[in-house]
């Protein structure tokens, strides 16, 4: 099925020798000019080659250029570039280290790939002493290594947690793709999502008639299960509450069952609530391309819906990195929301709504009914370390669970190195999930694979759920590679929707 | 060769001070647009504060990260710390400007285990480079500056050592020579090429620091994944260049609906 091999699940994650370039070359689609213009780059075609992109004219200098403006803007990238002493405590952080065994993958490493630019152009050191410290002339050969190991990069954080310095290789890859992007190395992947959420509203490109058409068949799946009708509103005004959720909530499992235990909980507590085709996305791409421009346009269009429907309050779905531009950026790039009601958090995650609920007893629950599965939970990367829930440090760990708790009565944690802030991304984050970075994503999924195992066998665990699209996309295409299968991973409100008991609900005979 | 050391050794003040006074500027001066701290983080500044001690005395995440690379650093740290305030006595007249330092200066731990710190910084710097060497991860990533810095601060350490345990020189002579460097009135330096050697690497030290990976030292303080206070949906944090975007971000045609 593939033409590289699988990693082999061992009992413990073990940290490999470095090797030189074992995944060389690996990179996703350029994106065409036309994707790249709509974003505010540039791009050239190669004119004697169909699909082939260039670099842009004059492509050394714009680098330097950019890269010079963004250490001028982001305090992060410049403080990171001089403060690293390379003392190697995050080499053995990273899950595509670990599963890929490239050094370039140590996160170290890879901030090298740019740092070594940086101290050719930018310090004295290495104007003066290149090879003493390790500085190199920008290349056609470097923007391709460039192209390629930074986009080996989920933007995860994990490094930085252990860094002494906080050094973020996710803020190091950041500037690194916006660095690329303006000399025409955009990728396809995220560009083209960006300029789907601009012309259509989402990532999916699913136009208003669609969305709408999948609410309905929603409602009537729904009401054929349980015979309630939990309603799923669109665009609906005056509504307190609007909800922003990955697009592929709409269509993708197990997200679409996580849509369903929402819509129950705004049903079982009378909550007045609408989805918007104009805010019909959460995912924000412009973060993984490290576009302040491009995320702040995604962003406003849920500043323009909630303005547009009068909602009182915006309740986010689950998705990862979307949590973290809006708990930690939506306030910065499309606020301030003082339209809104200020007694509630701006914006609130769902797993805040529903903890809130279900310690109220407004939910009538019966935990058996999730009495098949024996639950774990994995702590998606930018929820665990670049946001928060509810009002104490490290509400986001114990919220999800929680609600989890509150709704299942088998559940136990994996192994402590490998949850809360100490997580292992699921290997697709940060703008990777896409078919052409397959081997990153197989590899890279290893460490939480081997975690996932060893609850499997020592805990009986068999189902783990998350609170992300991409985690959830990523886990259900790739842990089937380790023998797991695709049914394994589980929405968090689809273990409160099994658990739920609406009013008038009627369960089908088994 | 007194007064080319007198030169150098206040031009290596110099340059240390001015480089890493400018280097902090230049970091603080550079806008933070958006809210990064490594959460869970604190959700005050008192938080940060006890956050950022942690990271400066303890090495906290380090600790978490490694224990062998914390315990060589931290060894390293704390010794010349040590080391450093136990060189104080050196350049503090009791009864001058700086005297009222004198009563830490004098602390019996300062000077008793001061001495003794050297041997523990020569240790914890081996380890350090023996990592270096050892470990393949760290070895890869290491550039030749990487080593040098390590030999350079050695180095250091064994001629001070060498002074202090094997072949003594006249250290009230010493104390003149560096008061004399303060108060514009030079006196010679003790006799022996120890102290020259030791003296000299002192200098190169400064000089490199400003334009090393020794920057470290402001960029602890302000990485803003650990200095930021997490409180992003209280409190709207927006810097210059980002409020100029905000005058057109309502301009985007497909807002219009």
């Amino acid at each position: 099925m593939a033409d590289y091999e699988v990693p082999e699940l061992k009992e413990y994650a073990v940290v490999p020798l470095p090797e030189d370039d074992t995944m060389k070359g690996l990179k996703p689609f350029v994106a065409k000019p036309d994707f790249q213009e709509a974003l505010g780059y540039p791009g050239k075609k190669d004119e004697t080659k169909e699909n082939t992109y260039l670099l842009v004219d004059g492509w050394h200098d714009k680098a330097i250029d950019k890269m010079g403006d963004l250490l001028n803007r982001y305090r992060g990238f410049r403080v990171f570039m001089d403060s690293c002493v390379k003392c190697g405590a995050c080499t053995d952080k990273c899950h595509y280290f670990l599963g890929t065994k490239d050094a370039k993958n140590m996160p170290v490493a890879r901030q090298d790939l740019l740092r070594s630019v940086y101290r050719r152009y930018f310090t004295f050191a290495g104007k003066f002493f290149p090879k003493l410290v390790g500085a190199r002339d920008l290349t056609e050969d470097v923007v391709e290594e460039w192209y390629s190991y930074f986009h080996q990069c989920s933007e995860c954080r994990r490094c930085s947690v252990f860094c002494p310095y906080g050094i973020d290789t996710a803020e190091v890859t950041m500037a690194a793709r916006e660095i690329l992007a303006h000399i025409g190395r955009g990728t396809k992947y995220s560009n083209e999502i960006i300029g789907k959420v601009f012309t259509i509203g989402n990532n999916l490109g699913l136009p208003e008639k669609a969305l709408a058409n999948v609410l309905e068949g929603l409602e009537e799946d729904v009401e054929y299960d349980i015979e309630v009708e939990v309603k799923f509103p669109l665009d609906k005004k005056g509504a307190d509450i609007l909800l922003v959720t990955p697009s592929a909530d709409f269509f993708a499992e197990p997200h679409i069952d996580g849509l369903i235990g929402y819509a129950k909980v705004f049903h079982a507590t009378n909550t007045s609530w609408t989805l918007s085709t104009m805010a019909s996305e959460a995912a924000n791409f412009g973060l993984f391309i490290g576009s302040y421009e491009n995320m702040q346009r995604i962003s406003m269009r849920i500043r323009q819906a909630a303005e547009d429907l009068g909602v009182k309050r915006i309740v986010y779905g689950e998705c990862g990195h979307a949590w973290r531009v809006g708990y930690s950026f939506l306030n910065t790039l499309a606020g301030p929301f003082d339209f809104l009601d200020q007694n509630y958090p701006i914006p609130q995650h769902i797993c805040e709504f529903t903890l809130d609920k279900l310690e109220k007893g407004e939910l009538n629950i019966d935990k058996s009914r999730n009495d098949d599965m024996t639950l774990t939970f994995h702590d998606s990367c930018n929820v665990a370390r670049a946001s928060g829930m509810g009002d104490k440090p490290g509400g986001q760990f114990t919220i999800p669970r929680a609600v989890i708790k509150h709704v299942c009565n088998n559940y136990v944690d994996m192994e402590k190195d490998t949850i809360h802030d100490a997580t292992f991304c699921c290997g697709g984050g940060g703008g990777l999930l896409t078919d052409d970075l397959m081997e990153i994503r197989v590899k890279g999924i290893l460490p939480r694979a081997t975690a996932l195992k060893n609850v499997t066998e020592e805990y009986g665990v068999t189902h783990m759920a998350a609170i992300c699209a991409i985690c959830k996309s990523q886990f259900t295409k790739v842990l089937p590679y380790y023998g797991f299968t695709m049914d394994q991973i589980v929405s968090v409100h689809q273990l409160v929707s099994n658990a739920i008991i609406l009013e008038g609900q009627v369960d089908p005979e088994d | 060769m007194s007064t080319l050391y007198a030169f150098l050794l206040v031009a290596a003040t110099v340059v240390m001070l001015v480089g890493l006074a400018r280097k902090a500027k230049q970091y603080r001066k550079t806008p933070a647009p958006l809210k990064i701290p490594v959460t869970p983080a604190p959700k005050t500044t008192g938080g940060v504060v006890i956050r950022l001690a942690k990271e400066v005395v303890l090495f906290a995440s380090l600790f978490r990260s490694n224990k062998w690379t914390w315990l060589f650093g931290w060894m390293f740290h704390v010794s010349l710390a040590l080391v450093f305030l136990r060189h104080l006595r050196y350049v503090i007249d009791p009864e001058g400007m700086l005297g009222f330092l004198w009563p830490l200066v004098s602390l019996e731990v300062v000077q008793s285990f001061g001495k003794y710190a050297g041997i523990t910084m020569v240790i914890g710097l081996l380890g350090l480079f023996g990592r270096r060497l050892f470990v393949a991860r760290v070895r890869y990533i290491s550039a030749p500056s990487d080593y040098l810095m390590l030999l350079l601060i050695m180095f250091i350490g064994f001629s001070g050592l060498t002074m202090s345990f094997i072949s003594h020189i006249d250290i009230v002579q010493m104390k003149s020579f560096m008061l004399g460097i303060l108060n514009f009135d030079l006196v010679d330096l003790p006799e022996g090429s120890t102290i020259l050697i030791h003296l000299g690497l002192v200098a190169l030290l400064g000089f490199i620091l400003p334009v090393s990976k020794l920057l470290h030292i402001p960029g602890v303080f302000y990485a803003p994944t650990r200095n930021q206070v997490d409180n992003p949906r209280e409190k709207r944090h927006i810097v210059e260049w980002a409020k100029k975007l905000d005058e057109t971000r309502k301009d985007y045609p497909e807002l219009r609906g």
